[in-house]
């Protein structure tokens, strides 16, 4: 379910609006359920909403955490990924 | 792609299943429902049950809103495009679901009704500036990932004083049939929940902990992706193996606890619980969907148009409510694959791409005979 | 009288076969096709048969919208059925085109869609040689329909059908998967996308004579169009009673269709192509057909994508990127953008 992807902003509009980008194709869509949405930062798009601001670092621990195990192939590493919330 | 092709790496998958194949333990059965049907397609599509040891079964769970919807609703949003003169803007996913008298919407729209597919709710308020003369009814479906864009859309209409637009609400909640699942008798034995990635972006981790701390089972929020549900399965597997119940979060990089409070505060601001509603498959749920407040009445099309529910009960011989609960795989139905196909679906799980026996049809029947290649 | 092609507009008229008809068609059809047969000014066009067998297809083009990045209906009117005779491995040699024109229709847009087909059909090297018009009323048609319908002949030793794939097969692809489905479907005011992708609409007759002198015993030649590589691959399979085995890793997407289908929820292998073909050889013969098609301009990304084997289920397979498998099924109705 719920088909979303992360898009780049590249432009703000007015209305709430912005055009975002990914894989340079672009198109018009509404942050009118976030704020302070940023050129370049990067969101979760949903019919044509953005959901939630990508957390540019934590996507990067998680990619850190992947190239580390395929690198050592150990298991202690993930012990470290997201503790219980 | 950023943020989409790294998490689709082949060789890190290949690492990860090495490490799941190392700690499960061989004497053990782990059942782990994956709720959400983006991770149905995700798990289907990049094959991922191959790389996983057999004591790990996945159960698909029933967050597929349009598996779920039923045939009564359907007929609803029939009606008013084909009998009420209604603009019915609808999504794409439903579009082909066959409903009663042997109708679709795309068939309706094959006799005249005036069926329009959009990509977004703001494209059905566009659609009624521009036909003021034509009422315009959104077919408003979805979880509570894609409640949020519905809400915007009735305070929009509602700030341009639209007088031809409404919303015809189906809009279900993930942890109520989580619930249902797990509270109706005769449900097999669950582990542990794969919980979905962007409904949780809305409403964060917290809605999960009664799952952990009443029910005693682990859940992780998983991202969308193959690599992330890979992951997620490790971290429920370690936690089964630890004996623990938490909500652990694997979507990081999109989930917080507390979700997007702007998001919901808007749903709140329109919506209101309903006591019950069906869901296909499960019957009654209880506290399981949402519909318009009375002060947005105006925009609730049940209301504006009258329209009285009339369920349709599947055909005798469908498992799929016993599918939905992992108590059957879709090829122990009867109907799977011979008078059931995805042209022709006569259940839940068969119809839209993420549903059991949908995604096991179109991606899984390679391994129900064995062909050594 | 001059016909008014800047402002001017199909009426019932054209098509009654009176003056208005015959101005319409000697000034629009006529000059732009431009060739003996049309001058002739017959109802039928005659030529020599050649020697060998004859192959003869033809194609309906209903597209919507009528023009597109990279084509437009006429054009792909004209390549559309030059690729159906192309894929028997035959020479193309003639066309005819039937137009079912709306009442209303600009000349305007009319003139532009002949212009482009008089140049594809002039780049192919093959004629228009006769054709048909009627006229619809209002609201009876999109604009307009275009039927076109090729002959071509088959060399001697060419023997290229879909039921003649067998185990151990390879299979090329001749390029990128999903650029013309992308390109209309971006084009569709309602789904509000901007993209610079654009339809690969291609005639492949010039590739194709190439791989067939290179290897005459080329056992399956199709060009995946309506329903994707994936449709082609089982309807291939069907006919020929046997199992397909691909690997997602070696499928080419451009950047920008890949990003495209996941906006929409559309899986590439589903997408319409129409300057595409997908090839079945024997496996001695793939390494030298793919530097044969490396060599053409529309084969310089060609690639072995997978191979045929034994299957009583005619299943059509794919090893994904993480090297577990999924089966690629047909398509099921219409492939429509998804919320979930």
């Amino acid at each position: 379910m719920c088909l979303a992807i992360p898009v780049r902003v590249v432009e703000l509009l007015a209305n709430d609006m912005a055009r975002v980008d990914v894989g340079g194709v672009r198109k018009e869509i509404s942050l009118a359920l976030v704020d302070d949405v940023s050129i370049d930062d990067y969101v979760i798009l949903h019919v044509g909403y953005a959901l939630q601001r990508l957390d540019q670092d934590e996507a990067e621990k998680t990619l850190a955490l992947f190239a580390e195990m395929a690198e050592n192939d150990t298991s202690s590493s993930l012990a470290r990924q997201a503790p219980p919330t | 792609m950023k943020y989409i092709d790294e998490f689709r790496d082949g060789k890190t998958a290949q690492a990860l299943a090495r490490v799941i194949a190392r700690e499960a333990e061989a004497a053990r059965e782990y059942r782990i429902m994956e709720f959400c049907g983006g991770h149905t397609h995700a798990i289907s599509r990049y094959g991922i049950v191959d790389l996983l040891p057999d004591n790990i079964r996945l159960i698909h769970g029933p967050g597929c809103p349009v598996c779920v919807l039923p045939i009564g609703r359907i007929d609803n949003a029939i009606d008013l495009a084909l009998n009420r003169g209604a603009i019915l803007a609808s999504y794409g996913d439903c579009l082909r679901v066959p409903a009663s008298g042997g109708l679709s919407l795309l068939k309706a729209k094959a006799r005249g009704a005036d069926v329009r597919m959009v990509y977004s709710s703001a494209d059905a308020l566009k659609i009624a500036e521009d036909n003021p003369q034509r009422e315009v009814v959104f077919f408003a479906i979805g979880f509570e990932t894609t409640t949020p864009p519905t809400a915007v859309a009735v305070l929009e209409a509602q700030k341009r004083d639209l007088q031809n637009f409404s919303v015809f609400c189906n809009h279900v909640l993930t942890p109520a049939a989580m619930s249902a699942i797990l509270d109706t008798p005769g449900s097999v034995r669950i582990d542990a929940f794969v919980g979905p990635a962007h409904v949780s972006t809305v409403i964060g981790s917290r809605p999960y902990e009664r799952f952990a701390s009443d029910y005693g089972k682990p859940v992780v929020i998983s991202g969308f992706e193959p690599l992330d549900v890979m992951q997620s399965i490790l971290m429920l597997l370690r936690q089964l193996n630890e004996g623990r119940a938490e909500v652990e979060n694997q979507f990081t990089r999109a989930v917080t606890r507390e979700g997007n409070l702007k998001a919901q505060a808007m749903v709140a601001e329109v919506f209101e619980t309903r006591e019950t509603f069906e869901w296909r498959g499960l019957n009654e749920v209880p506290q399981s969907a949402l519909r318009l407040k009375a002060k947005y009445a105006a925009y609730d099309a049940e209301v504006r148009y009258g329209l009285v529910y009339r369920p349709v009960a599947d055909n005798k011989a469908c498992e799929c409510g016993a599918i939905l609960r992992g108590v059957k795989q879709p090829q122990e139905c009867k109907l799977f694959a011979t008078a059931c196909t995805p042209e022709r679906p006569m259940g839940s799980c068969m119809v839209s791409s993420e549903g059991a026996c949908a995604a096991h049809y179109t991606y899984g029947r390679y391994r129900d005979a064995v062909v050594e290649i | 009288m001059k016909l008014d092609l800047k402002h001017g507009r199909i009426d019932m008229s054209h098509g009654s076969g009176g003056r208005a008809m015959a101005q319409l068609v000697e000034q629009l059809f006529v000059a732009a096709f431009d060739n003996a047969w049309l001058d002739a000014r017959n109802d039928q066009a005659c030529f020599a048969i050649q020697a060998g067998r004859m192959v003869m297809a033809t194609d309906a083009h209903v597209v919507s919208p009528l023009f597109f990045p990279g084509g437009d209906i006429g054009s792909l009117s004209v390549h559309g059925t030059i690729n159906d005779v192309a894929m028997a491995g035959a020479r193309p040699l003639y066309l005819a085109a039937s137009f079912i024109l709306e009442e209303g229709f600009p000349l305007a847009d009319l003139k532009r869609i002949v212009d482009s087909m008089a140049q594809a059909a002039r780049q192919a090297g093959v004629a228009i040689v006769t054709g048909d018009t009627k006229v619809v009323e209002r609201g009876k048609g999109d604009g307009v329909f275009i039927t076109t319908t090729g002959v071509g002949v088959v060399p001697e030793g060419v023997n290229i059908s879909g039921e003649r794939a067998r185990p151990g097969d390879c299979i090329l692809l001749s390029g990128t998967l999903g650029d013309h489905g992308v390109a209309i479907m971006a084009s569709r005011a309602d789904l509000g996308f901007e993209t610079r992708i654009a339809s690969d609409t291609a005639a492949l007759h010039g590739l194709v004579a190439d791989m067939v002198a290179a290897v005459p015993d080329i056992h399956v030649l199709r060009d995946p169009t309506r329903g994707g590589l994936a449709t082609t691959l089982n309807e291939i399979a069907q006919q020929s009673r046997v199992g397909v085995l691909i690997e997602e890793d070696k499928l080419p997407v451009r950047e920008e269709v890949a990003a495209a289908c996941e906006f929409l929820g559309l899986d590439p292998l589903y997408v319409a192509n129409e300057g595409k073909l997908v090839c079945f050889c024997a496996p001695e013969h793939a390494e030298h057909l793919l530097k044969v098609m490396r060599a053409h301009p529309l084969g310089h990304n060609a690639v072995m994508i997978g191979a045929v084997h034994d299957d009583p289920r005619h299943f059509v397979q794919m090893r994904t990127s993480f090297g577990g498998k999924r089966i690629v099924d047909w398509l099921s109705g219409e492939q429509l953008p998804r919320i979930c």
